[in-house]
């Protein structure tokens, strides 16, 4: 079975390299699953988690505002944060999403604030979600 | 000449200096090969970031973004990139009276720039001399994250964006190496020139759902990545300043300690020649 090959970076370092058949995105148009042989592709991702099917291996990584370079073999994230799920921090990632809950319900709608608060509580329930599974 | 205790007292206060500015030297070198490390593992980052901006900047159907085109310049943004602590040698200094000769020869009033500055010793130095400082970071890590700057760096990035300032710039120490860090003056912003990467073929992208699209969330990305890798550039430069300015110290104490053990050797003995000199004298005297 063919295989890509698969790298995240972040500005802090490498997180995670290694071969898989199929990545799973979330791109801002929608999910996005890719296998090898893909055409050359950037799309912009979501706050969510990322997939990769190796045989019958599966990791999963909390990824946060970032894109994905997608070329026939080769598939790359570029992102601000990522984490694997025994990275996660549960304790923080659970204290900012209390502190994003409140300050969504002090902050106005078209606050820049709301909209911060909003991004920290995705990010704070996408790795919540992550670190339980 | 000074007295016996006098130089003995000066010789153990310069050893105590010594040992301080050798542990000092030792601390930064430590730090210096971590600061190193963390550059270097910013860089494959950056290279796939740059490839990627590059392609689509450079791209035939030539994506336009704000963030790319130059407009009339009203107001510039420097961006100075300075230390929390000093001895460190000319790191500071050298950043700071580069900066201030430029603004000074560049604009007439403080209306037609905004500093944004990293470190104690630049935002104390701009505030002495009453130039408008909008944005300040100090107090970071010897190791910062990406995470402790985010904030900083895309409220900056944000102001070009909301036409707050028309050309941002970028002054920061560049590391060479321990002993040569290079004074650097970068344009950041708008983007006009993007290293694609050594001029090498690249791949012609899909972008999902739109370059604009893309452009929009890319850019500000890049510009934010710029300013972290200026930050790690200068921390190890700043630990290889420090490093540098420590080591000139301690051989300089060694130095001094030489010769003040030589003159307090000299005294001794003058005092006991002198001694000497006096029992013989005495001696005959009695004969």
């Amino acid at each position: 079975m063919n295989t890509l090959k698969v790298s995240v970076v972040t500005p802090d370092g490498p997180v995670y390299e290694g071969e898989a058949e199929l990545v799973s995105v979330k791109a801002k148009s929608g999910e996005l699953g890719i296998l090898p042989g893909h055409i050359p592709l950037v799309a912009p991702l979501t706050i969510n988690a990322v997939r990769f099917k190796n045989g019958a291996d599966t990791h999963l990584l909390a990824v946060s505002g970032g894109f994905v370079e997608v070329r026939p073999k080769q598939v790359t994230i570029l992102a601000e944060s990522a984490e694997l799920p025994s990275d996660i921090d549960v304790e923080r990632a659970r204290a900012a999403k209390e502190r994003a809950e409140q300050r969504l319900d002090q902050a106005k709608q078209d606050n820049v604030d709301f909209k911060r608060a909003e991004l920290a509580l995705k990010r704070a329930i996408n790795r919540l979600d992550l670190a339980g599974k | 000449m000074a007295s016996l205790r006098d130089i003995k007292s000066r010789i153990t206060s310069t050893k105590k200096t010594k040992q301080i500015t050798k542990a000092m030297q030792m601390v930064s070198a430590a730090k210096l090969n971590r600061a190193e490390m963390n550059a270097k593992s910013f860089v494959p980052y950056m290279e796939k970031i740059q490839e990627v901006v590059g392609s689509i900047a450079n791209g035939s159907s030539g994506g336009s973004h704000p963030m790319l085109e130059s407009r009339e310049v009203k107001k510039t943004g420097y961006v100075v990139i300075t230390s929390d602590r000093g001895l460190a040698g000319a790191y500071n200094s050298s950043v700071l009276r580069h900066v201030y000769r430029t603004i000074n020869e560049r604009h007439n009033s403080t209306d037609e720039y905004a500093i944004i500055v990293a470190g104690k010793v630049g935002l104390s130095f701009f505030k002495k001399r009453g130039m408008p400082v909008v944005e300040s970071i100090v107090g970071l890590s010897d190791q910062p994250a990406f995470a402790d700057i985010k904030d900083i760096a895309s409220r900056t990035v944000g102001m070009f964006e909301d036409g707050a300032f028309d050309e941002l710039y970028l002054y920061y120490n560049h590391y060479v190496s321990a002993i040569q860090q290079d004074l650097t003056e970068r344009k950041l912003l708008p983007l006009t020139d993007i290293e694609t990467g050594g001029g090498k073929s690249l791949a012609s992208y899909e972008y999902e759902p739109s370059e604009e699209e893309i452009l929009e969330t890319l850019l500000p990305q890049y510009a934010e990545s710029l300013i972290y890798g200026a930050l790690l550039d200068a921390k190890a430069a700043e630990h290889a300043s420090r490093m540098t300015a420590m080591r000139s110290a301690t051989d300089n104490a060694d130095d001094l300690i030489g010769d003040l053990t030589l003159s307090y050797n000299r005294a001794r003995q003058a005092s006991i020649t002198q001694e000497l000199t006096e029992i013989v004298s005495g001696a005959a005297a009695l004969e």
